[in-house]
C-alpha cells in the first residue's frame, strides 16, 4: 500500500483549509503533494488501488454531509447539495416527479450498493473507463500520461466516445446524471479553498480533451463542489433518461439520451437534449435543440435532430456503430418524451 | 436408529456442507490457517512476448517489510514447468528470461504484509527486449498447423466433398466465438507450507492427485511428501483442473524462508496465470435432400492456442455424431500466438463447435422451410454416426418434444421478424445440446462406527456442483441410512483417490466407487449374519439381505439393527476399501489416478457403445425494433442425463449453465488489443456476465432416463451441457427476431443495427 494521509475535518471551513494546504501559491516552486476531496470513494479508492490516481492526502467530506447534503425543490428549481447520495436524490418524491430524467439517469446509473455510498459531486467527477487508462501497464494514455500517445485510438474502442474527442485522447465520460444537468442548464456552486464561493454554468464544469486530456475540469485547484441549481421549466417536467447498454442492469451506457420538452399542442417551444455514453464530457446536444425548436415532433423531426446531434462525430473502427446508435437512442427518446403524460 | 426412512437416490436433498458454506465455516484454500505466513505478490509481464534483460529491485527491496523477490535470476533452476493435463508443453515462467505472453509471471515479491508486497511488486522496474507478438487469428506471426490425431480424433466417412457438391440445399458459412474467461469467484490462491522435507499445499484443485503429481515431477520430489488439500472450491468450471506456474514458485518461495507463503492473486492477474477457453473459428458445410435428410457434414475448427502447446478441444468429435449423415468430415487447425496456454472451460469442445453446427441446422431449417425440431426429428440416427456402435441411451427427441412443449413453440411464426411486442421483436430459438458421458476410475473408504454412523473417505472435489452431497445421498442410499448419518470427507490427497473433477464425470465415477464400497459393508454384514449361530438372519442368502432403514433386512421381513448387525461383523467400527474401475478401463487405470494422470472412459471412445447426454434448449429474445439491445426474458432446457442423484443440485447445475449460455451467447469476451496482445478488459467490471436482470424464467425439465449400460448407477453428468446449446439458441432466436444471421459470438447492438 502506498501511504497516504487521511483527513476528515467536521466543517467546510475545516476542509477548505486543509485543502488550501495543498495548493501552489503563485512563484512558490514545489509542487505540492496533491490532495483529493473523498466523497463515496466508490471511483476515487478504485482509481488508487488500481495505481492511476496517487494522492498524498485525502480529506474526508462526509462530515459536510450536514451543510450540503439536502434536496430542496420549489417552483423556481431544484436544489441538489453536493453530498447528497445517489440513491437519495434517485428515490426523492418531487425529483421523481417533477425531474423524471434526473431521477432516472442514477437509478440507472451503477447498482444499489454503489447509489447508497456515491454522492452527486463525486458523480459527476468520475473518471472515464478507458480500459488503457485505467490500467498503468500500459505505456501510452495522454490523458495519464501527458505526451505518451493513445493506445485506444487504434486498439480496444467499443466504449469510447464519438463526439468531443481529440486526435490526442478519445475517452469517453462514462456518467449519466451529468448529461442532464448539462441538457437542463443546471448551475454548479463552487468554493475555493479560501473561501470565494462561485456559481458557474454546469457545461463549463468540464473540458475537452483536446491536446490536454489529462485536465478534466476547469475547477481551480482544491475548489469544491457544493451543490446543483436546476432551474424548472416545462421541460423537467416532460424529461426522460433513456440508457441503452449491453446488460439490463449495472452497466455502464453505450448510448444514452436525455430529452426534455416543452411541448404545446405537439409543437415543441423548447427542447432540451443531452447525450451520453458516447461524448467525451457531460453533452448538451445545442445542434439538436435548434433543429427540434418551434417544430411539430414527428418520426422526421426527430431523425433530423438525431441527424443534426452527431453530424460532427469521429470513429476510430470498433465505436463506429456509435453514432448510429446514438441517433437511434436519441430518435427513440424523443418519441417516447413526445408521448408522454406531462 | 431410524426407522421406517432413509434417504435415497433421487431424491431432493439440501447441501450438506451448505451451513458451513453460508456461515463462514467452510473453509477455501486461502482460509487455512497456517504459522506466521509470509505474503507473496506476483509481478507479471507487461509485454506479450520477448525477454526480460534485467531487473531494478532497489526501490522494491526498501519497501518496509521485503523479505525476498524471486526471478529467474535467482530461483529459475528450482522448479520446472507445469505439466499440463491435456495439449502436451507449455509455456515457461521464472525457468528463464523468456516472455511468452502477456501477464506472465516474472517475479514473486515476499513481504511480511500483503500491502508491503504489493507496494514492493509495484517498484520492480523491469527492463524487456521486447519483439513483436502476435495476437490472435490473422496476426502476422501466427503459426498455422494441422492438428494430428492422437488425443482427439478426426473422422472421415464417405465422401463428404462429393455429397456436398451434389447435395440439394446447401449451408456453407463460417463461424466464430470468442476468448473467455471463468472468472470464479474464489481467486487462485495458493499457501504453502514445508515440514521437514514434507510439503502441505492449500490450493482449489479439481484434481488434488494430479496437482501433487505435477509438482512433485517440477519440483523433484517424491509426491508421497506432498500433502495437497482442497476442502471447498470458490467456482472452478475448468480453471483449476490443471496444475499451473504460480504453485511451484510459492513451494520454492516457502523453502527459501523456512515459512509458509500465501499467494492471493488479483482478479486482472486471473487472466493471464491460469488458462482460459481459447477463440475459436469454424467452416460448416452441410448438404441435405429436399426433404430435410443431410447427405454431407464437413466441420472445420480453428483454435488459437500459446507458441508450445498443442491443446485444443476438437468439438468435432461431438459435432461428428449428432446427426444421421452418410459423409462426414472433420479436421481440426492449431493456431499458435503469443499468448498464455489455454485450457478447460465449462464444455469445452461443446460450447464453442456445437454453437457452429447448430446455427447451421438452424440455417438449413430456414434454408428447407421446415421446423428446426423437425429437422432434428428427421435426422435422428439410429446408431453412432461417426462410429456405428449403438447408443447406451439417447432422448434427444423426448427432449425436444417436452421442451417445446412447455415452451409453446407449436405457436411459433415461422418467418423472422414476425412475432412483436410493442416496440420489442420478439424470436424463438432452439438448439441442440450434448455432451458425452464420461466417467473416471475412483477409490472410496467407507467406515461403519458402532453408533449406526458411516464416514466416507474420497479425494474427491466439490467445486461447487454438490459433490459433497452426491456422495452422502449414495451412501446413505446403500447403506439404509438418514442424510445426517454420513459424514463425507474429500479434497485431499490423503484420502482414496479420485480422478478430475471435469468432463462431466465426477459425480459418476465418484458416486459408483461410494457404492462399491457400501456394496462391500453391506457383504461383510450379510456374511456375517448369515454365517452366525443366531438371530433372524441366521442361515439366510447373504445375497438376499439389504440394507434399508437402519436395518439388515431379509427377504421374508426379518430384520436386524444396524449396530446389532454390524458388532457381528467387526469389532468397533467395521471399514472398507474399495476400487471402481469403469467399464472398458484396464484395472491399472487407478493407479494412474494415483499418480495424477487422467485415466478416463469418455462417451465417444468407448468399445462397447457410445454414452451421451442429450438435451434441448429453447430460448425467447427480444430485440428493440430500434436501438436493437439484446433481452432474453425465458429460456427452457430439457435434458436426459440418466439417473439424477440429487435433483436439487442438478437443477442448479443446469440452470446455471443455462444463465451462462447467455453470457456466453451476449455479453462475455475477452478483449485483446490487436497490437499489444494483451487483455484489456480484465476485470469484472468490463468482462460482462449477466446480471440478474439479464436472467428472467429459466425453466429446467430432467427428461426422466434410465441406462443401465452406462455405468451401474446410471450417472451420466450433468455439470455441461447446460450451456451447449444455449449460444445457438440464442442466435437462432436473434435471427427469428430480427432476420439477421450473426455468426459471431458474443451477439451485441451493433451487430443488429
Ligand atoms: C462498477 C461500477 C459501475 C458504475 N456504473 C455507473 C453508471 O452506470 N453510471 C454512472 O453514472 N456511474 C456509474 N458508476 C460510477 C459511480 O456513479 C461513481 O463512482 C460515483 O458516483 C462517484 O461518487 P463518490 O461519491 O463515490 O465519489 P468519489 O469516488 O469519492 O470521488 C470521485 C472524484 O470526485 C472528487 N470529489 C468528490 N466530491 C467532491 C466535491 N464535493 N467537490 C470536489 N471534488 C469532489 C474526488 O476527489 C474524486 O476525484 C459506476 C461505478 C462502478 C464502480
Ligand atoms: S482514449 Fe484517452 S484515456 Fe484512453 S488511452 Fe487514449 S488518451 Fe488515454
Amino acid at each position: 500500500m502506498r501511504p497516504f494521509s487521511y483527513q476528515h475535518p467536521r466543517s467546510t471551513m475545516a476542509a477548505l483549509a486543509l485543502a488550501a494546504q495543498h495548493v501552489a501559491r503563485p512563484g512558490e516552486a514545489r509542487r505540492p503533494a496533491p490532495a483529493r476531496y473523498l466523497a463515496g470513494g466508490t471511483n476515487l479508492l478504485d482509481l488508487m488501488k488500481i495505481g492511476v490516481d496517487h494522492p498524498a492526502t485525502l480529506i474526508d467530506i462526509a462530515a459536510l454531509r450536514q451543510e450540503h447534503g439536502r434536496i430542496e425543490a420549489d417552483e423556481s428549481g431544484l436544489s441538489l447539495g453536493a453530498l447528497v447520495r445517489m440513491a437519495e436524490a434517485a428515490e426523492h418524491p418531487a425529483v421523481l416527479r417533477d425531474y423524471p430524467a434526473i431521477a432516472q439517469s442514477l437509478q440507472l446509473a451503477a447498482s444499489q450498493q454503489l447509489r447508497n455510498m456515491a454522492t452527486l459531486g463525486g458523480n459527476v467527477l468520475q473518471r472515464t473507463r478507458c480500459n488503457y487508462f485505467r490500467d498503468p501497464s500500459w505505456p501510452a494514455c495522454n490523458k495519464r500520461m501527458p505526451g505518451s500517445g493513445c493506445a485506444a485510438m487504434q486498439g480496444v474502442n467499443r466504449r469510447l466516445a464519438v463526439l468531443g474527442v481529440s486526435e490526442h485522447c478519445i475517452a469517453h465520460y462514462p456518467g449519466d446524471f451529468a448529461n442532464v444537468l448539462a441538457a437542463f442548464g443546471a448551475e454548479l456552486d463552487l468554493l475555493a479553498p479560501d473561501g470565494t464561493a462561485r456559481r458557474i454554468p454546469f457545461e463549463e464544469l468540464h473540458r475537452l480533451p483536446g491536446g490536454t486530456p489529462h485536465i478534466e475540469t476547469n475547477l481551480q485547484p482544491g475548489e469544491l463542489i457544493t451543490g446543483f441549481r436546476v432551474p424548472a421549466g416545462p421541460w423537467t417536467r416532460r424529461s426522460l433518461y433513456l440508457k441503452i447498454r449491453d446488460r439490463d442492469s449495472y452497466d455502464f451506457a453505450q448510448a444514452s439520451a436525455v430529452v426534455g420538452l416543452d411541448l404545446q399542442d405537439g409543437v415543441v417551444r423548447e427542447a432540451r437534449i443531452g447525450l451520453g455514453g458516447l461524448v467525451a464530457k457531460p453533452w448538451r446536444a445545442h445542434a439538436a435543440e435548434a433543429a427540434l425548436n418551434g417544430q411539430r415532433l414527428d418520426r422526421a423531426v426527430a431523425e433530423a435532430a438525431a441527424a443534426a446531434a452527431f453530424q460532427d462525430a469521429v470513429t476510430h473502427g470498433e465505436n463506429a456503430f456509435k453514432p448510429e446508435l446514438g441517433r437511434r437512442t436519441l430518435v427513440r427518446a424523443l418519441l417516447q418524451a413526445a408521448a408522454m403524460e406531462a | 436408529m431410524p426407522d421406517g426412512t432413509h434417504t435415497t437416490i433421487g431424491q431432493p436433498a439440501i447441501r450438506i456442507d451448505g451451513r458451513a458454506k453460508v456461515t463462514g465455516m467452510a473453509r477455501y484454500a486461502s482460509d487455512e490457517v497456517v504459522a506466521n505466513p509470509a505474503h507473496a505478490f506476483l509481478v507479471t509481464s507487461a509485454i506479450a512476448r520477448g525477454r526480460v534483460r534485467g531487473f531494478r529491485l532497489e526501490a522494491a527491496r526498501a519497501v518496509p517489510g521485503v523479505l525476498d523477490i524471486l526471478t529467474h535470476e535467482n530461483v529459475g533452476g528450482e522448479a520446472e514447468k507445469p505439466q499440463p493435463m491435456s495439449g502436451g508443453d507449455t509455456t515457461t515462467t521464472l525457468e528463464s528470461d523468456r516472455i511468452w505472453h502477456d501477464g506472465q509471471i516474472i517475479a514473486l515479491v515476499l513481504a511480511e504484509s500483503f500491502e508491503a508486497a504489493r507496494e514492493a511488486a509495484h517498484k520492480v522496474e523491469v527492463d524487456y527486449e521486447a519483439e513483436t507478438p502476435a495476437a490472435s487469428f490473422g496476426s502476422p506471426g501466427a503459426e498455422e498447423e494441422v492438428r494430428e490425431a492422437g488425443e482427439h480424433k478426426d473422422y472421415k466417412l464417405g465422401d463428404a466433398a462429393a455429397a456436398f457438391a451434389a447435395a440439394e440445399v446447401k449451408v456453407d458459412a463460417r463461424y466464430g466465438t470468442p476468448t473467455q474467461h471463468h472468472n470464479p469467484i474464489e481467486l487462485y490462491t495458493t499457501t504453502c507450507e514445508w515440514r521437514g522435507g514434507k510439503l502441505t499445499v492449500y490450493e482449489s484443485s479439481q484434481f488434488v492427485y494430479g496437482l501433487r503429481a505435477s509438482l512433485a515431477k517440477q519440483l523433484r520430489m517424491d509426491p508421497g511428501d506432498i500433502h495437497v488439500v482442497s476442502r471447498f472450491v470458490g467456482g472452478a468450471f475448468g480453471s483449476r483442473g490443471g496444475i499451473t506456474a504460480r504453485t511451484a514458485w510459492v513451494a520454492v518461495a516457502a523453502r527459501r524462508l523456512n515459512r509458509p507463503v500465501r499467494l492471493v492473486p488479483t482478479r486482472d492477474q486471473g487472466f493471464t496465470i491460469v488458462t482460459y477457453r481459447a477463440e475459436t473459428r469454424h467452416h460448416i458445410q452441410l448438404g441435405a435432400t429436399r426433404d430435410g435428410r443431410l447427405t454431407a457434414l464437413r466441420h472445420e475448427g480453428w483454435e488459437v492456442t500459446s507458441r508450445p502447446s498443442q491443446y485444443n478441444v476438437s468439438g468435432t468429435e461431438t459435432t461428428a455424431r449428432i446427426y444421421a449423415c452418410p459423409n462426414i468430415l472433420t479436421k481440426v487447425n492449431i493456431v499458435h500466438a503469443d499468448r498464455n496456454t489455454p485450457g478447460f472451460m465449462r464444455a469445452p469442445p461443446e460450447t464453442p463447435y456445437m454453437f457452429a453446427l447448430e446455427t447451421a441446422m438452424d440455417e438449413l431449417a430456414v434454408s428447407l422451410g421446415m421446423d428446426p425440431v423437425e429437422l432434428r426429428r428427421v435426422n435422428e440416427p439410429e446408431r453412432d454416426p461417426a462410429t456405428g456402435k449403438p447408443f447406451s441411451s439417447r432422448s434427444l427427441m423426448p427432449c425436444f418434444d417436452q421442451g417445446a412443449e412447455r415452451f409453446g413453440w407449436k405457436r411459433r411464426n415461422p418467418s423472422p421478424g414476425a412475432m412483436r411486442e410493442g416496440e420489442w421483436l420478439v424470436g424463438w430459438g432452439c438448439a441442440a445440446a450434448a455432451y458425452p458421458a464420461n466417467i473416471g476410475p475412483a477409490a472410496c473408504r467407507v467406515t461403519l462406527t458402532a453408533e449406526g454412523r458411516a464416514r466416507v473417505q474420497i479425494a474427491a472435489h466439490d467445486i461447487g456442483t454438490g459433490a459433497y452431497t452426491a456422495i452422502a445421498i449414495t451412501a446413505a442410499d446403500r447403506l439404509g441410512l438418514e442424510l445426517g448419518q454420513v459424514l463425507v470427507e474429500l479434497g485431499g490427497t490423503e484420502l482414496p483417490a479420485a480422478g478430475l473433477a471435469a468432463g462431466s464425470s465426477h459425480t459418476a465415477g465418484i458416486c459408483n466407487a461410494v457404492a462399491k464400497a457400501c456394496e462391500g459393508v453391506r457383504q461383510r454384514l450379510a456374511q456375517a449374519a448369515v454365517t452366525s449361530n443366531e438371530g433372524k438372519l441366521a442361515g439366510l442368502d447373504p445375497a438376499s439381505l439389504t440394507l434399508s432403514a437402519g436395518a439388515l433386512r431379509g427377504p421374508g421381513g426379518a430384520a436386524e439393527a444396524l449396530p446389532k448387525a454390524l458388532a457381528r461383523a467387526a469389532p468397533g467400527a467395521l471399514e472398507v476399501y474399495a476400487e471402481n474401475i469403469p467399464q472398458g478401463l484396464p484395472p491399472e487405470s487407478i493407479g494412474k489416478v494415483y499418480q495424477g494422470q487422467m485415466a478416463m472412459s469418455r462417451g465417444h471412445s468407448r468399445e462397447d457403445a457410445t454414452t451421451y447426454t442429450f438435451g434441448a434448449q429453447f430460448v425467447e429474445v427480444r430485440v428493440h425494433e430500434l436501438t436493437r439491445e439484446i433481452r432474453v426474458p425465458r429460456a427452457v432446457g430439457a435434458f436426459a442425463a440418466g439417473t439424477i442423484v440429487n435433483p436439487l443440485t442438478a437443477y442448479s447445475q443446469y440452470m446455471g449453465g443455462m444463465i451462462w449460455g447467455i453470457g456466453a451467447a451476449l455479453h462475455e469476451a475477452t478483449e485483446i488489443d490487436p497490437h499489444a496482445a494483451r487483455y484489456v478488459n480484465d476485470n469484472i467490471a468490463e468482462y460482462l456476465i449477466p446480471v440478474n436482470a439479464d436472467v428472467r424464467s429459466i425453466e429446467v425439465i430432467m427428461v426422466p432416463e434410465q441406462d443401465s449400460q452406462v455405468n451401474p448407477l446410471g450417472i451420466k453428468g450433468i455439470g455441461e451441457i447446460g450451456i451447449v446449446g444455449m449460444n445457438a439458441a440464442i442466435s437462432n432466436a436473434v435471427w427469428h427476431a430480427t432476420g439477421r444471421r450473426i455468426r459471431e459470438l458474443p451477439i451485441r447492438i451493433e451487430d443488429l443495427l
